[in-house]
């Protein structure tokens, strides 16, 4: 008869890096328990509420909410506070990539030059 | 059957190249006959060279080191005259790689490209760039390995530009092959000066006889050079966002694993070739002896982490959907390069013996590299299947122009969920296995290594949570009210991929014992390489 | 010193090549930099294998003869035909290129980010 522990043994063991360890089948038991502790938590919640009215509706700060196509945030939008606190650091990034052909060769030499002084003086 | 199949897996080195080599010749004489038939044919073309290459790597892992002289017998001590393909550990780990990403693309296309003209030169390329891709993975020859990477980039270019109705797919087209072009040049020249000094072009007696003077330094510097550019190392970076944001998408499945190939070509340099002088003292400071591994280690380590860094902030302010992605697969090659790096430079003298031996640390980052190439190869596969399924229905890849996607299309958010998951490292997918060992092996080098690496972690997802919000999620768009899920073949697609991440996912341990701990320990013992050539200690 | 003048020549093909790859703006011009780099390189391999006072690597008889080594001219020939094949598709991108932007100019093929 075919033995299922011999069989299933390998795709237990965790995997052991030189300072820790990682088991993704106890991760996910101990992420079940966390949910069902969760969950239970989330039934001791109140059951009435109003339908239709203020208490389902979503709160923008007091402002009316408008038409949807106007309400979504487009993907260049989202992370604006990111993109305007560290436009010094694009400024010489978008510098770098430049379309041109030309330029690409020239890095490349650039490191080739840099290989060269490492390798070759020192 | 038994002796068929001995006799099979004997051959397959070359079946495995002459395969897709045969059925890139036919297809255009079998689609004349009609679409659906040349369709097949190539898809079972395709199965086959998986099937062979598959069997391959699992006879090596067995097995040990296999050789195959074209047109001789092997007689290991022999002056070896003619050209052979050694798979050693590496290699049998790069072709699994090699089997999966054109078969998946070549299912994906079936649907993604049903209504373009032109489909027989496009399926004869892309066979043509799964033979060169396989052809640079096997080889122990270097001008063989020029041979291959030409037509790997020759095929590639050509496929860039495949919708030529754009202006900027043939301009990315151009820049692409002015790339390759020039660094597949700057490679020939390294071969021809080591061709002068040793008269061997077989990578294991080059390995066997070579000194470090200063044209091997020469040498080395173009093949490090030109290889790491055609790899996407910051700052030689360029051409990747406009090749890979500008081809379709099956095409771009294919491409990354072209990279993946030339990145392994300057594993093969530095380990293997140049691997007896790791140790030898290039200069003493004191107390303190240089070494061309701790030197060379720095390099990659200070260029990794640039790639890093670069790579992240660019994605993150991108709006072109698939450029975004792209500059994300140029950090996750960056991960790579940071932990091989890592492992080189840890290499010291073993007081017994005088080998160059890794310490622990070492060991967990080499481990943790090369198993990162087989997560990010699929990883940003999928990810970018999925861009391909969005510009399939929706038309735009723009992400200004896209919102409310999951409503319609249940199955692409799942597989992007997973892709977003995997690729910014997070349990329980396969990202998170391989990033942990990078992370814990690269900080017993330098604590800056780890830091870095994980708040650019932290960035990937960040980018690809906005693109999550962005378009996926979200109220309805109007002109995109009538959207429906794409066909079922780019899903089958998606699904594999998408299985394959989950199943390394939960079983890491099983894959990296298998498969990756053969590999690493190829890589690091540069003398059982040549041994099976030169014959004997 | 005659004998290191092929070797002196591809340094310099070299060069020329990698300039006008980098510093001119015309399409056309960049691929015949691309051609003249590779041309030093064939001219490097070709060099390797010459012997002084040798003749053509062909087997005649039995002359004792000093002969070239023939493995670098095989490798050229490969190496040509690479070329030849790189080169005929560089040259039809351009021409897609001049019909589609109507410039030959290397910084406005750029693209952008649109799709």
């Amino acid at each position: 008869m075919v033995d299922f522990q011999q069989i299933l043994d390998p795709f237990l063991r965790t995997l052991k890096t030189g300072s820790g360890f990682w088991n993704p089948i106890l991760w996910g038991i101990a992420l079940i328990l966390i949910f069902l502790v969760i969950y239970i938590i989330r039934g001791f919640g109140k059951r009435e509420y109003k339908e239709g009215t203020e208490q389902t509706k979503p709160f923008l700060s007091g402002n009316p909410e408008g038409d949807k196509d106007k309400m979504h945030v487009k993907g260049s939008n989202v992370y604006w506070g990111f993109s305007e606190t560290l436009k010094s650091i694009y400024k010489v990034f978008d510098k770098m990539h430049t379309g041109n052909v030309s330029d690409y060769v020239l890095w490349f030499l650039i490191i080739m030059g840099l290989f060269f002084i490492v390798l070759g003086v020192i | 059957m038994n002796q068929i199949l001995d006799f099979l897996v004997l051959h397959s080195p070359a079946l495995v190249v002459a395969i897709p080599l045969l059925g890139a010749f036919l297809t255009v004489l079998v689609s004349k006959i009609g679409n659906r038939v040349r369709n097949i044919f190539v898809i079972i073309i395709s199965a086959l060279t998986s099937i062979f290459a598959l069997l391959l790597s699992y006879d090596v892992f067995t097995n040990g080191i296999r050789i195959y002289v074209f047109g001789g017998s092997y007689n290991p001590g022999e002056t070896m005259i003619r050209i052979l393909f050694e798979i050693d550990g590496i290699n049998a780990f790069m072709l699994i790689i090699a089997a999966i990403l054109p078969f998946v693309a070549i299912i994906y296309s079936w649907a993604f490209m049903n209504e373009q003209t032109g489909l027989d030169k496009y399926y004869t390329l892309i066979l043509l760039i799964t033979a060169g891709m396989l052809g640079m993975m096997m080889t122990g020859d270097m001008f063989n390995f020029f041979v291959f990477l030409e037509i790997t980039s020759i095929a590639s270019a050509a496929l860039i530009a495949f919708w030529t109705n754009k202006g900027n797919a043939v301009a990315a087209g151009f820049k692409y092959i002015v790339i390759s072009a020039i660094g597949a040049l700057f490679v020939l020249l390294a071969i021809a000066l080591l061709y002068g000094q040793y008269d061997a072009l077989n990578m294991a007696i080059l390995a066997n006889n070579i000194q470090f003077g200063l044209l091997d330094k020469m040498a080395l510097v173009l093949i490090l050079a030109a290889l790491a550019m055609k790899a996407g190392i910051v700052p030689m970076h360029m051409w990747l966002p406009d090749a890979y944001g500008r081809a379709p998408s099956s095409v771009t499945v294919v491409l990354i694993g072209t990279t993946l190939a030339s990145l392994y070509g300057v594993f093969r340099v530095i380990f293997t070739i140049y691997g007896n002088h790791i140790m030898t003292s290039l200069r003493t400071i004191g107390e303190f002896i240089l070494t061309p591994g701790l030197t060379i280690g720095i390099l990659i380590i200070a260029l990794a982490v640039l790639t890093i860094i670069v790579g992240v902030f660019m994605a993150i302010k991108q709006s072109d959907f698939k450029r975004m992605i792209a500059f994300a697969a140029v950090a996750e090659i960056g991960y790579i390069f940071l932990a091989i790096g890592a492992a080189f430079s840890t290499f010291y003298a073993n007081p017994e013996t005088g080998a160059a031996t890794l310490t622990h640390s070492g060991e967990i980052a080499l481990k943790g590299g090369i198993f990162h190439i087989l997560n990010d190869a699929l990883d940003v596969s999928l990810l970018f299947l999925v861009a391909g399924a969005i510009y399939f229905t929706a038309k735009t890849t723009s992400l200004n122009k896209l919102g409310g996607l999951a409503r319609n299309m249940k199955y692409t958010s799942v597989f992007f969920l997973i892709g977003l998951l995997a690729v910014s490292g997070l349990p329980p997918m396969n990202g998170f296995a391989s990033k942990l060992m990078i992370y814990q092996s690269t900080y017993q080098v330098n604590p800056i290594l780890a830091i870095v690496a994980i708040l650019c972690s932290i960035l990937l997802l960040a980018t690809f949570v906005k693109v999550l919000h962005s378009a996926f999620l979200g109220p309805k768009i109007s002109n995109l009210e009538n959207i429906k899920e794409v066909p079922r073949s780019m899903l089958i697609a998606m699904g594999i991929i998408a299985c394959l991440i989950i199943f390394i996912g939960l079983f890491p341990n099983l894959v990296v014992e298998t498969v990756v701990t053969p590999a690493a320990n190829a890589l690091k013992n540069a003398s059982q390489y040549i041994a099976m050539i030169t014959g004997g200690f | 010193m005659i004998y290191q003048i092929p070797f002196i020549a591809v340094a310099l093909l070299v060069l020329i090549g990698l300039y006008a790859v980098v510093f001119k703006r015309n399409l056309i011009k960049i691929v015949i930099g691309i051609t003249i780099i590779e041309s030093g390189v064939n001219l490097f391999l070709i060099t390797l294998g010459y012997r002084e006072g040798s003749i053509a690597p062909i087997y005649h008889g039995t002359e004792e003869a000093i002969r070239s080594l023939p493995v670098p001219q095989a490798l050229t020939l490969t190496s040509i035909v690479i070329g030849v094949a790189v080169l005929a598709l560089m040259l039809s991108f351009i021409v897609y290129i001049y019909r589609h932007y109507n410039t030959l100019d290397v910084r406005k093929i750029v693209g952008g980010d649109e799709e």
